[in-house]
């Protein structure tokens, strides 16, 4: 077993877990965020992705204790005061999401992008989507929230 | 057009939920005391089950039990029904071999389920999985569509000779056949479509549970059809009454079809859960996805077409070999020929059509519907041949499709293979969609490619679809075992605010948007006062579910017939309380008036009223106001298009990029054009994955070569380009709104343009066709292959 202590979404939790567990396991078993999903077992669809300090991490990719005493942000600790993050508000308004499954992957992916190369370019994008698995969209409207998003998150900087 | 009305594009209801993390999946939902299960499953395609020692794993720590199929028949657990009936030439019925949960000594295909360990985690069920000790004796495997065919192949089922399930034809054979010796060119073409797995982002999952006081029984399940999995779960596998067999559908992450459905999964939760007391959960892994949801395509087919001397379409016959894998999934006999079959008219006037199918049994996992479902398949056949035909009587393929494309003016019109299409417009689709896609000067960028060695190629596909699933009359004539209405339930409460129920489900179509516009737009209701209820047969009268992009043309229907039965009944509130006859009453805006005059009574106070009948006619109006209607549609809708790609290729790799896709399509009248976008975008990826990337492979001994995403290519967004879109709308004739349906547009008809555009390319290398996906390998062995 490990123990861990984590600052999850801005809360510091504990958590006793075996130490096989990965972090998305602890994410939403241990501590119910299940807005963090698992859609397969090989880390190729990146809809685990979380932000480790700062960086998109497939969480179904490293163990819980590896993240001990690092800053976690799931996609239930994006939103502030009640209102979208702006890179949210981009996939709402610009039809990002359709069943929403892929969707906290991808708009993790999308905010460690824009944090730290705010000008890519559409083509810099779809590479950089390169490990999130979309089914339903064909990505176009992904690609569009994500540059509209990018110019949002750098301009309300 | 009121500003959340029909036409707009409203931002979905459904994003802040599922933005934040709040949506809820089936596996976010943990019941109170619930075990988890994991199914060992087959590792073999075809093998005698000789014995199962479940003693080890029984004895692992946390386990709770250990089941196969001696307990299930024990307990007299049914098998999974076929939904479909075909009737063979010969008029005998297919042949509809047993499907049980946990096949007890035989299993059919890698993956197929052989026992199901209960534990009281999810680790423990797996790891105690590994200790169930099988003994199999390996049988032969017919492996692949081509090897179940051979003669002498291994059979999958003694009582299917040959393999075969059922040899199905329909059109005019004589009359074909006629046509044919009166032609001037006659076509071939043999077309090999290419297996898939469906893919759909989350995997499946089920929670079964069983409240001993009150005997009722609760599944929470991944579907798209929740009270067709209460009937046929109900009914034929585990003998509950529908009072006393609850299924919720939560948010479902998509599901192309794989998610129709009735599963084993399900059938072994609900079981154990009664067995056991418990809560049963299982959640399929990505690897169990790709050996166990269904997948879909997967035909060998040769065609022919007879023309006369000017190009004009004469007949046309078809004869295919559809796999339908190792059991008969629920809806999977009527893929490949009530899907298939009837659609070979296309947007054509062909006058003359016939077309054979045979059912194949193979030890694969079964093959079902997965987004158009047959009609892809068809359309690709007759789009390649119509291309070939062009390149073979030396017709512009554009100008080929003209002289034959069905014109405005013969609507409706009686197809040879049964259809009957109300309307449409071809011509002017196709019109705009080259000049949306710039065909006039697409020589010149060819020969511009050409100087930087590239070989660039258009190609183009025009199609047709039937869609809105469907008349039960007639599909209940065709062997159907259920009749494909829908039902929408508009409940208005005292105070103005609705809840419309549904019995089609959303997984990613943003009903919950769209059908609450179509309400608001109806009653004057502020669309933040319409909530749209769907995915629980607790809450939802009935229904049929969402396939076959049925849900706004059937089910959308249904809502809007509601709508009109609250306002008749308002109109009779209003006319009392307004001491005025009922047929002067009307309703426009939200409010109902005394025609020409200003007395007037806002729905909301017509809704109290009812409500609290104070001053109400009570003699003459039952109190509420809470309608239902069931919606029957009387035909098929017809969405039609024209999809152009132009692709580029490097002949010293074989990569296909794509320059342009274009597709504009007539869907009918558009509800949502952001949400129509989405789903056009998605379908699109969905095809030219078809087309470019993916493809599920057997080996001879039936192992799954493409069991994961690595070695199975899922598009990706750097795989995809921007699709320009265009819509020319004729409204379809007999549903109240005048829609046809979107969901499969995209996977239908852009895989033979994108084939079409490669073989355009690669023509000057002789090449005349080349299958699917075509993969810079293909491509490259292609363009050697006529440099040898
Ligand atoms: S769950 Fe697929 S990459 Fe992590
Ligand atoms: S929105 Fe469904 S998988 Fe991306």
């Amino acid at each position: 077993m490990s123990s861990l202590t984590l600052n999850v979404n801005g809360r510091s939790v504990t958590a006793d877990v075996p130490d096989r567990t990965l972090l998305v396991e602890c994410i939403r078993e241990a501590l119910g965020l299940t807005g963090t999903h698992v859609g397969c077992d090989t880390s190729q669809c990146g809809a685990c992705v979380v932000l480790v300090d700062g960086r998109s991490v497939k969480s179904c990719s490293m163990f819980a204790w590896e993240a001990d005493g690092a800053e976690v942000t799931t996609i239930e600790g994006l939103a502030s005061d009640g209102s979208l993050h702006p890179m949210q508000q981009a996939f709402k308004e610009h039809h990002g999401l359709q069943c929403g499954f892929c969707t906290p992957g991808m708009v993790l992916s999308a905010v460690d992008l824009a944090t730290h190369h705010a000008d890519a370019s559409e083509s810099e994008v779809r590479e950089w989507l390169e490990g999130n698995l979309c089914r339903c969209t064909g990505y176009q409207n992904i690609v569009k929230a994500v540059l509209v998003g990018a110019e949002a998150m750098e301009a309300g900087a | 057009m009121s500003e959340n009305g029909i036409g707009a594009a409203v931002l979905r209801k459904e994003d802040d939920r599922l933005l934040t993390g709040r949506g809820q999946f089936t596996d976010d939902i943990n019941r109170p005391g619930q075990a988890h299960m994991s199914i060992l499953r087959s590792p073999l395609a075809h093998a005698r089950i000789v014995s199962i020692d479940t003693s080890a794993a029984e004895e692992a720590p946390g386990v709770v039990a250990v089941l196969t199929g001696r307990e299930m028949a024990e307990d007299g657990v049914g098998g999974l029904p076929c939904g479909w009936l075909i009737t063979s030439k010969d008029g005998s019925p297919m042949v509809e071999p047993p499907h049980p949960a946990l096949p007890a000594d035989r299993v059919r295909y890698v993956g197929d389920q052989v026992a199901a360990v209960i534990a009281e985690t999810r680790e423990a069920a797996r790891a105690a999985a590994a200790l169930v000790d099988v003994e199999y004796e390996e049988l032969p495997a017919a492996a692949t569509l081509a090897s179940a065919t051979r003669d002498g192949a291994p059979l999958v089922w003694d009582e299917a000779p040959g393999n075969i399930c059922y040899d199905w034809e329909v059109g005019d054979a004589e009359a074909t056949e006629a046509a044919f010796r009166g032609a001037d060119h006659i076509v071939s073409l043999d077309v090999v479509n290419n297996r898939l797995i469906p893919n759909a982002i989350e995997p499946r999952a089920a929670i079964g549970e069983y409240d001993s006081r009150t005997g009722d029984h609760t599944l929470f399940t991944t579907t798209q059809n929740p009270h067709l999995i209460r009937l046929l779960l109900g009914a034929f596998v585990m003998g509950i009454p529908e009072s006393k067999l609850r299924i919720v559908a939560p948010d479902v992450g998509g599901g192309f079809g794989s998610k129709i459905h009735h599963y084993a999964e399900e059938v072994i939760v609900t079981w154990a859960a009664k067995r056991l007391g418990r809560p049963v959960k299982w959640t399929a892994e990505r690897s169990e996805s790709f050996v166990s949801d269904r997948h879909g395509r997967d035909h060998l087919s040769h065609a022919e077409l007879a023309l006369d001397a000017e190009g004009r379409f004469l007949g046309l016959r078809v004869t295919t070999a559809a796999n339908l894998g190792a059991y008969l999934s629920t809806f999977s006999t009527c893929v490949p020929t009530y899907l298939y079959g009837i659609l070979f008219a296309g947007p054509y006037t062909t006058p003359a059509i016939y077309v054979e199918v045979k059912g194949v049994f193979s030890n694969t996992v079964p093959v079902d519907a997965l987004r158009g479902a047959g009609r892809p398949e068809a359309t690709f056949l007759l789009e390649r041949l119509v291309d070939k035909a062009a390149r073979e009587t030396g017709i512009d393929p554009v100008e080929l499709r003209r002289r034959n494309l069905i014109r405005p003016d013969q609507f409706p019109y009686q197809t040879p293979v049964a259809l009957q299409y109300d309307v449409g417009d071809y011509q002017a689709t196709l019109d705009l969609a080259l000049e949306m896609a710039g065909a006039d000067a697409f020589e010149e960028r060819r020969a511009e490619a050409r100087a930087r060695g590239r070989l660039r190629g258009l190609g183009v596909s025009t199609f047709l679809e039937a869609c809105g699933i469907a008349p039960s009359a007639v599909v209940g004539s065709l062997g159907c075992r259920a009749g494909l209405y829908e039902s929408g339930q508009v409940r208005v409460h005292p105070t103005g605010s609705v809840t419309v129920y549904t019995g089609t489900h959303s997984h990613g179509q943003g009903h919950e948007t769209t059908f609450a516009q179509l309400v608001s737009d109806e009653l004057g209701v502020p669309i933040d006062q319409v909530e749209v209820v769907h995915g629980d047969t607790q809450q939802i009268p009935f229904g049929m579910g969402t396939y076959g992009s049925r849900s706004l043309a059937v089910g959308g229907a249904a809502i809007y017939n509601a709508t009109q039965k609250v306002i008749n009944k308002g109109k009779r509130i209003a006319a009392h309380l307004l001491e005025a006859s009922e047929a002067d009453i009307e309703f426009e805006n939200g409010s109902f008036t005394v025609a020409g005059t200003d007395r007037a009574k806002a729905f909301g106070e017509i809704a109290l009223a009812a409500y609290v009948p104070h001053d109400y006619p009570i003699e003459e109006l039952e109190p509420g106001l809470d309608e239902t209607a069931f919606y029957d549609p009387k035909n098929f809708t017809f969405p039609a298009g024209a999809h152009i790609v132009e692709v580029e290729i490097d002949p010293e790799t074989g990569t296909v990029e794509l320059v342009q896709v274009t597709g504009v399509d007539d869907l009918g009248r558009i509800i949502n054009p952001m949400i129509v976008a989405g789903q056009l975008h998605g379908g699109l990826a969905h095809g030219i994955g078809q087309a470019l990337l993916e493809e599920c492979q057997y080996d001879e001994n039936g192992q799954l070569l493409t069991g994961s995403y690595l070695n199975y290519t899922m598009p990706r967004a750097a795989d995809l380009p921007n699709f320009e879109l265009g819509h020319n709308t004729t409204l379809c004739t007999h549903n109240p709104l005048g829609v046809k349906g979107v969901g499969e547009v995209g996977s239908i008809g852009v895989c033979p343009a994108v084939i079409n555009a490669v073989v355009d390319a690669l023509s000057e290398h002789g090449v005349t066709h080349i299958d699917m996906p075509a993969t810079p390998e293909r491509v490259w062995r292609a363009i050697q292959s006529s440099q040898a």
